[in-house]
């Protein structure tokens, strides 16, 4: 009767996640979508502690049980209900992390449980297929823990790129060894029980150089991916415990996050392979150092707000820099002053604009920004031509024409925001430095366009001054 | 081989939800509009988190004098939870504002 109820847990569990993910890609659905999910994780896990048995035993250990879910749970929602909106992405990384080390966990126990068991002569487990839900639950859980802590650590500073020649190449011999040494596990797992260890610590090294060498630009696509990593992991659990919430969860996560991670690869037109092999970073660097050219001019805050007051059309187009210097209300501002004097704003939303796709809107979101003054790639580049004045806040690659003009260019064929169709365009930026991708714009070096150097919410505050004065 | 195969008899089920929901998950995220994506990708990453399940199963079954199995099970408890907690509050938190603005 208990083990019944608990099937229904899990089978209730299963189906709200499939409908919570659904209603989650629908805008007006997605918070109950949010809170459906949890609600059937909840359950979940309730039916687990109180009703699991295996061979007739329940689960023991109550305290403990209950310790960690105590502690998780505070510091999980202290952390959660604590993180700036500019953070987020970091935030998911870290729990994605989290979830791997925890997939990682379960699978070295339950190693050392088959190895211990068959020790006292008890062979029945050891099947080769059980061995092998194992062994990829640790690889995968350990590759995605480590990765997604360096991810985080890029994010937010901490990590610098890393590369060296010959990386790539480290790298697959790395994951060769890594297949080699999880095969003779599978093969015989009590004479290379050594082996799991050193195919474990491989696996935490691998995660580290995979996402090293990949640049900032890069990350939204694989934090993605490592979600949807450590959903596979989540499902070999659900293999190892015959239990189809974890799977069905796991595997729903693994698809979703793979076909998300393509999307993204799609907006930046980049194959997965160059992500995954992180050749980003050193060619472009020596592209944009052999490139300099021409003077860029400087404009006034004075000019910048006299333009943008007399302007009837004015296009905002936010970054990076923009996330980073929490510059979202200052911007709301200067859009409710300029609407104010008649000016008609708008805002061009790159799909990878900031740090992960849907990153802009968040912000904005967050500062009040009306929902349908925010416009789409395709959307926006139509207006550009029809508009006075376009103003960039921290944003580079996204702008960069060279996407579309240079073939030799890193970034070429990526989609771009047509801003040059405009009449006139004002970057917004902290330096000339290059951007993620390392290379010069051309865009600040054209005769419309004029450079306003800050930091972006110091540069608002100003400009929305100098507006009201006038 | 035959080991193998055998074990695959034994997950046929499993099997057939594993290809399954591989089509559902692609099919029920592809309509998505990119302003979600950050949030829908928080939330996959909170239903990730039914690891814990497998985590309370490691904890709840070690045996008392087993300290590896004890202290590794109660890690991988925190570390689910906080994947499971965490990943639902912020997303929630993010969904919240979106919310707000279409007032």
């Amino acid at each position: 009767m208990e083990l019944s109820i608990l099937t229904f847990c899990y089978l209730l569990g299963s189906l709200t996640f499939i409908i919570g993910l659904k209603m989650l890609s629908n805008p007006a659905t997605a918070r109950k979508g949010n809170l459906i999910a949890a609600g059937g994780m909840v359950i979940a896990i309730i039916g687990t502690i109180f009703l699991y048995e295996e061979e007739g035993n329940k689960l023991g250990n109550y305290v403990w049980i209950f310790a960690g879910l105590l502690i998780g749970s505070i510091v999980g929602t202290l952390a959660a209900k604590r993180v700036k909106m500019t953070a987020m992405p970091e935030m998911v990384s870290l729990f994605n992390g989290m979830g791997g080390a925890c997939a990682a966990l379960i699978s070295i126990v339950e190693f050392n449980h088959i190895v211990h068991l068959n020790g006292s002569g008890y062979t029945d487990r050891l099947s080769a297929g059980t061995l092998l839900v194992i062994v990829v639950g640790a690889v995968i859980g350990s590759v995605s823990f480590a990765g997604s802590m360096i991810a985080w650590g890029k994010l937010n500073g901490k990590i610098k790129d890393w590369t060296f020649s010959g990386q790539h190449i480290f790298n697959l011999v790395l994951l060769a060894i890594i297949i080699v040494c999880a095969a003779m596990v599978i093969i015989n797992p009590l004479g290379n029980a050594y082996l799991f260890y050193v195919f474990f610590a491989l696996s935490l090294a691998y995660g580290v150089m995979f996402v090293m060498p990949i640049g900032g630009a890069d990350m939204p696509v694989v934090i993605s991916l490592l979600n949807s990593f450590t959903g596979v992991a989540a499902a070999c659990g659900g293999f190892l415990y015959n239990n189809k919430a974890m799977l069905t969860g796991g595997i729903l996560v693994g698809a979703a996050g793979t076909l998300l991670t393509i999307l993204m690869c799609k907006a930046m037109n980049r194959s997965i392979k160059n992500v995954l092999i992180g050749s980003f970073g050193t060619k472009v660097i020596a592209n944009g150092a052999a490139k300099q050219q021409g003077a860029f001019k400087e404009i006034s805050l004075s000019d910048a707000a006299m333009i943008m007051s007399y302007a009837s059309k004015m296009i905002i187009v936010p970054g990076y820099g923009l996330a980073v210097a929490q510059a979202q209300h200052a911007c709301h501002d200067l859009e409710k002053l300029l609407e104010e004097k008649g000016v008609l704003v708008k805002y061009a939303i790159h799909p990878v604009a900031g740090r992960m796709p849907g990153h802009m809107n968040v912000l904005l979101a967050e500062a009040d920004v009306p929902y349908d003054k925010l416009e789409e790639m395709e959307q926006a580049n139509e207006e550009f031509s029809t508009t006075d004045v376009v103003l960039i806040l921290g944003a580079n690659d996204v702008v960069n024409p060279a996407a579309k003009t240079d073939p030799a260019s890193p970034i070429y064929g990526m989609p771009i925001l047509e801003v040059e169709l405009s009449k006139n365009v004002i970057v917004n930026k902290r330096s000339m430095k290059p951007g993620y991708a390392g290379i010069e714009n051309d865009l600040f070096f054209q005769p419309k366009t004029s450079m306003l150097f800050g930091d972006a919410k110091n540069v608002l505050q100003k400009l929305n001054a100098e507006i009201k004065a006038l | 081989m035959e080991d193998l195969l055998s074990w695959i008899r034994e997950h046929e089920e499993m099997i057939y939800i594993v290809a399954l929901m591989i089509f559902l998950g692609i099919e029920v995220i592809g309509r998505v509009p990119s302003v979600l994506h950050t949030p829908l990708m928080s939330g996959a990453n909170a239903i990730h988190g039914v690891v814990i399940i497998g985590a309370i199963i490691v904890m709840g079954k070690a045996e008392p004098d087993n300290y590896l199995a004890l202290s590794l099970g109660f890690l991988a408890v925190i570390l689910g939870t906080l994947n499971v907690v965490g990943g639902f509050v912020v997303t929630d938190r993010m969904l919240e504002m979106f919310k707000k603005k279409k007032r």
